[in-house]
């Protein structure tokens, strides 16, 4: 029989990856519907931000070769404390400011036991299971522009 | 003489009041929206986004309809709000070889992995105005079908497995990308820095150049290894965090140059390579790139440089749309006072003359003295 694990072991650095995609991928709206319906709303300190700032984009050279810079991007980035101590951090592509501060704020809340699955129902799940939609039906209709070709045979003398 | 020029604030903000309300244009129709600039002209802002070398779909949204529609001043007004920002970071270099393909060509082969997929293509289109799009009619769902299972490789990689084409542009390991936006330009320039002068290039600029490579001024004999549209996911390196998260997705075009190469001492004949990235989708601006990108590596295959697409640093010099707007259109303000010396120089080149010759000229009055 496995021991539980301890309430404050810190989640597996793949699934908060995952979390800090997913936050950067959720529009302000679907943030703002899961934090309108969050039942006890947090303590939230700001920490930095949220401020908007550049990521110079790099591509490589021959698309596998060095690294160049092909431009930059605007990001906005935010990192809360929780009343409870927790930090949260968000950085997103964009301007939106109030989006990276909810998205710090979930991050936060994703850390804690108590508050993870509200997170994983309300927020992730959706937008995860949005994002796939999106790319589901960007895929179809790109692939009805597929060429199928054909040979003319030439007929036996 | 010095004179001091005064007296422009009224007529400065009366312009750019009248400036304004041209930009409304009449008020009885309705404004133009954001969403309906990022929407419906949606090339003219990938254009503003990559020559501006700022990727935000509603910024450049903003600036074009801030600019009426002028792209090179959208550009401009992007490039200046960039210079207000902070770096924060740098992305780890995107991998197109894991893009969600929108559009993928080749003409080199017919059928390869992942298929030709045409995606929103003015290809095969007639190039008639289509009166129906005067009203604004509906228009029809897309076509669906079940996509290809499997990942879409990419043409320099079949080539590369018969050994018949060069590697990715190597750089040497642990030498970071030079970067334009942090150091002046120097020339030779390796071809890092030259990649991301391209990328944020004038469109028409590498096109015209482009076009002057197959036509003979620098050819190379180039074949569309393969172009591809699609978006990327963006990583940035989160050191407080000690992993990285990815930022977004953003859409970029990729074009494959492939080019005769007839060999050299060092290395045996082989395919070489052009190669074009940019923000958006801009189709005619990566293959552009990628012709411009290969004219320039002239001197490292060996081969002479002799015309202006293998020069690099004319090149470079003159392919920013806003360096080259500053400096042109500096013209139209006031230089009287250059004018007032060089029209003294041109009399007294003139009375010398007169005077040689013994003929008298009467005297003359300037409008502006």
């Amino acid at each position: 029989m496995s021991e539980p694990l301890p309430t404050s072991s810190p989640p597996p650095p793949e699934a908060r990856r995952r979390t800090l995609s997913l936050l950067a991928r959720a529009s302000a709206d679907e943030l703002r519907a899961a934090w309108d319906a969050l039942p006890a709303k947090p303590e939230v300190k700001p920490v930095r931000g949220p401020e908007t700032g550049l990521v110079m984009v790099r591509g490589r050279i021959g698309g596998g070769g060095g690294p160049f810079n092909l431009g930059e991007a605007t990001v906005t980035r935010a990192t809360v404390l929780l009343g409870s101590g927790t930090a949260g951090h968000a950085h997103a592509l964009g301007t939106d400011k109030a989006k990276a501060r909810l998205g710090a704020i979930f991050d936060a809340l994703w850390q804690e036991e108590q508050t993870r699955p509200y997170v994983e129902s309300r927020l992730l799940a959706p937008v995860a299971a949005r994002i796939e939609a999106e790319d589901r039906k960007l895929a179809e209709e790109t692939a009805a522009t597929r060429v199928d070709f054909f040979t003319m045979v030439r007929g036996d003398d | 003489m010095y004179v001091a020029v005064k007296g422009g604030e009224t007529a400065i903000d009366a312009a750019h009041r009248l400036l304004a309300d041209r930009r409304r244009g009449d008020r009885s129709l309705p404004s133009l929206t954001i969403e309906q600039i990022a929407e419906q002209l949606a090339l003219a802002v990938d254009r503003v986004m990559a020559e501006a070398s700022l990727y935000d779909r509603t910024l450049a949204a903003l600036a074009i309809r801030q600019s009426r529609g002028d792209l090179i001043e959208a550009i401009f007004l992007l490039r200046a709000y960039r210079t207000t920002l902070p770096r924060l970071g740098t992305s780890a270099p995107v991998d197109t070889a894991q893009m969600k393909i929108e559009r993928r060509i080749s003409a080199t082969y017919k059928d390869l992995p992942g298929g030709q997929v045409l995606g929103p293509t003015f290809d095969y289109t007639h190039r008639l105005l289509d009166p129906s799009l005067l009203a604004d009619e509906g228009v029809d769902e897309p076509l669906r079908k079940e996509p290809l299972a499997g990942a879409t490789t990419r043409v320099s990689d079949i080539l590369a497995g018969e050994g018949l084409i060069e590697h990715d542009g190597m750089l040497p390991e642990d030498q970071p990308p030079g970067d334009l936006t942090r150091e002046p330009m120097e020339f030779p320039m390796g071809r890092d820095l030259r990649l991301q002068a391209l990328a944020r290039g004038d469109e028409g600029f590498l096109l015209a150049l482009g076009y002057s490579t197959q036509r003979g001024y620098g050819r190379n004999h180039p074949f569309v290894g393969e172009i591809r549209i699609g978006e990327v996911d963006v990583e940035l390196d989160l050191p407080e965090l000690g992993f990285a998260v990815s930022l977004g997705r953003i859409q970029v075009t990729e074009c494959q140059m492939v080019n005769q190469f007839k060999g050299s001492a060092k290395a045996p004949p082989q395919f070489t390579r052009g190669y074009g990235l940019v923000f958006g989708q801009s189709e005619r601006k990566a293959m552009s790139m990628s012709l411009v990108d290969r004219a320039l590596r002239a001197e490292e295959l060996g081969e002479d440089v002799t015309a202006p697409a293998q020069d690099e640093e004319f090149v470079i010099s003159h392919a920013d749309n806003v360096q080259a707007t500053g400096f042109v259109e500096h013209l139209k303000l006031p230089h009287y006072v250059d004018f007032q010396a060089e029209l003294a120089l041109v009399r007294k080149m003139r009375a010398d003359i007169g005077a040689t010759a013994g003929e008298s000229n009467g005297p003359v009055s300037e409008a502006a003295e």
